[in-house]
């Protein structure tokens, strides 16, 4: 029983280990393709048939090019940087519940890598760890622009991880679990947490944006002040680990969107179909990979619109308007919570 | 004057309420941005396709043959005097006995060159020339990696004898 169960695991792990890989490798494609839409270009369309294998001869080329060590730099610390960062990034998708339960041979399932009970709780752990490795690779690149794009990465994501908590406090509030499966569980039915914190979502989104770098918080990268943030000196494969961060953040964090606010695997009319579990559980995660796909698309749809935050502005914005306003959305969940106890 | 209708006077007040707050703005910028999504693209695929060039489009000169095939050219330089860019440099030299059908007066261009790194395509060859011998064509100018490719000699600006291979100027010509 306990090496079946540790097969499944694994074999679930290395799954959505291999999707997470693969979408944040497309994310770069699809990234490029809507950009050129939006401003009414074709985008890359030679590598394959629509460009296609353009993200495999991305990576090809990270491979090939030369590996740059600054000599002033810290060697271990420079090199440890971005391993640190896709660590983390990596290390958050252990909780996602990505489907209900598959029946197999009489045994259920879980597409789940962990269901902690305090799955919430974990994310957040793993998610303030991703500021060491930006921070670290910045700092030991020994570069003023690096160093201040690491300062300012590790000052912005403090400042929204706060309002980020304190949104997500009130959405336990109403659930009252921390675990991602359960919260999941709860939203069947098109019960989607969006329509009892509709504030609470637009504070998490909006802090996920500055949890990740994306513009219109991209102040730590700002090609056009710190000639690329705290990557300005490395190159080849590192430089496309940062990256690649990047966008596997940007999915996680999609992730989370999908399954805290938007009913993760439910969708409308799932018990009606008169489907077997196996299936149901199919096009649920199918539904989930949908929702994901929407929200990275708002990502670069942001990307492509609003132009970077000054820095007094992103900070005014964190501290004068997202934290108050996290706080009383804190404040009215409690008290709704609160009369309809009575 | 107003060239366009869309120019906004700009000034310094005060944002309201509902403009610091961002959001109606940020959710009008994003329906710009997504109404571009669904619009077709402004840009063609260069070698595969190419933009329709107007009819007396200027672009690669050629050196024109009469109807004989021979050039036309008689290294007057006119064209090097008209040239603003001081492109195009020619030696000239004396027709021999049985260059006939090669050349059409008694003097010609040797060697005649027009460096297209230089080259403006204003077209003020054409116009000096009182021979009728250069044209600018509806032809673009290939891209090359080295600067001295760019110098066109005689073997690339003159036509070809055969008639498939002369090249169009009539549009030119009427303007």
């Amino acid at each position: 029983m306990e090496t079946i169960f540790l097969i499944d695991k694994t074999v679930i792990a290395f799954i959505a280990f291999a999707i997470t890989l693969l979408i944040a490798t497309y994310s770069t494609y699809a990234e490029r393709k809507i950009a050129a839409f939006m401003q009414d270009r074709v985008g890359p369309d030679r590598a394959g048939p629509f460009g296609i294998l353009q993200p495999l001869a991305d990576a090809g080329k990270f491979f090939f090019k030369e590996e740059i060590i600054p000599d002033t730099s810290n060697k271990f610390l420079f090199i440890i940087g971005p391993g640190i960062a896709m660590l983390t990034a990596l290390m958050t998708s252990v909780v996602i519940p990505w489907g209900g339960s598959l029946n197999f041979a009489g045994r259920d399932i879980p597409l789940q890598v962990a269901d902690l009970n305090i799955g919430v709780l974990y994310v957040f752990a793993v998610v303030s760890l991703g500021v060491y490795g930006i921070m670290i690779g910045g700092w030991a690149s020994n570069n003023k622009y690096s160093l201040l794009g690491a300062v300012r990465a590790s000052s912005q994501m403090i400042s929204y991880e706060l309002s980020m908590g304190l949104a997500l406090i009130a959405l336990i509030m109403i659930t009252g679990t921390l675990s991602m499966k359960e919260i999941v569980e709860q939203q069947h039915g098109m019960n989607w947490n969006i329509f009892y914190q509709p504030l609470g979502f637009l504070l998490f989104i909006i802090c996920a944006f500055a949890e990740c770098n994306r513009t219109p918080f991209d102040l730590p990268e700002c090609e056009a002040e710190l000639v690329g943030g705290y990557h300005t000196e490395y190159s080849s494969m590192k430089l496309g680990f940062y990256m690649f961060a990047e966008y596997i953040n940007m999915f996680i964090s999609s992730a989370f969107m999908a399954s805290l606010y938007f009913g993760g695997y439910n969708f409308p009319f799932m018990d009606s179909l008169g489907l077997s579990q196996n299936a149901i559980t199919i096009i649920g995660v199918f539904v989930f990979f949908l929702k994901i796909f929407f929200f990275i698309f708002v990502f670069m749809w942001v990307r492509w619109t609003l132009p970077r935050f000054r820095y007094d502005q992103l900070m005014r914005l964190g501290w004068q308007w997202m934290i108050p306003l996290s706080l009383l959305n804190v404040f009215i969940t409690g008290l709704v919570l609160l009369w309809y106890d009575k | 004057m107003q060239l366009t209708n869309r120019s906004k006077v700009v000034s310094n007040k005060e944002m309201t309420a509902a403009e610091s707050a961002y959001l109606p703005a940020v959710l009008k910028g994003m329906a710009v941005t997504l109404k571009h999504f669904f619009r077709r693209p402004a840009t063609v695929k260069y070698p595969e396709e190419t933009r329709e060039f107007s009819e007396v489009y200027r672009g690669k000169h050629v050196l024109k043959r009469d109807e004989n095939g021979a050039e036309r050219c008689t290294a007057c330089g006119l064209c090097a005097v008209a040239c603003p860019a001081e492109a195009i440099t020619m030696v000239a030299d004396e027709r021999k006995k049985g260059e006939e059908h090669l050349y059409r007066e008694e003097k010609y261009a040797a060697i005649y060159e027009i460096n297209m790194l230089r080259c403006i395509f204003c077209g003020l060859c054409e116009e000096a020339c009182p021979k009728e011998a250069i044209f600018l064509t509806k032809e673009i100018t290939p891209s090359s990696y080295e600067r001295e490719d760019f110098i066109y000699g005689k073997d690339i600006l003159v036509e070809g004898v055969e008639a498939d291979k002369r090249i169009d100027i009539s549009k030119r010509q009427d303007r």
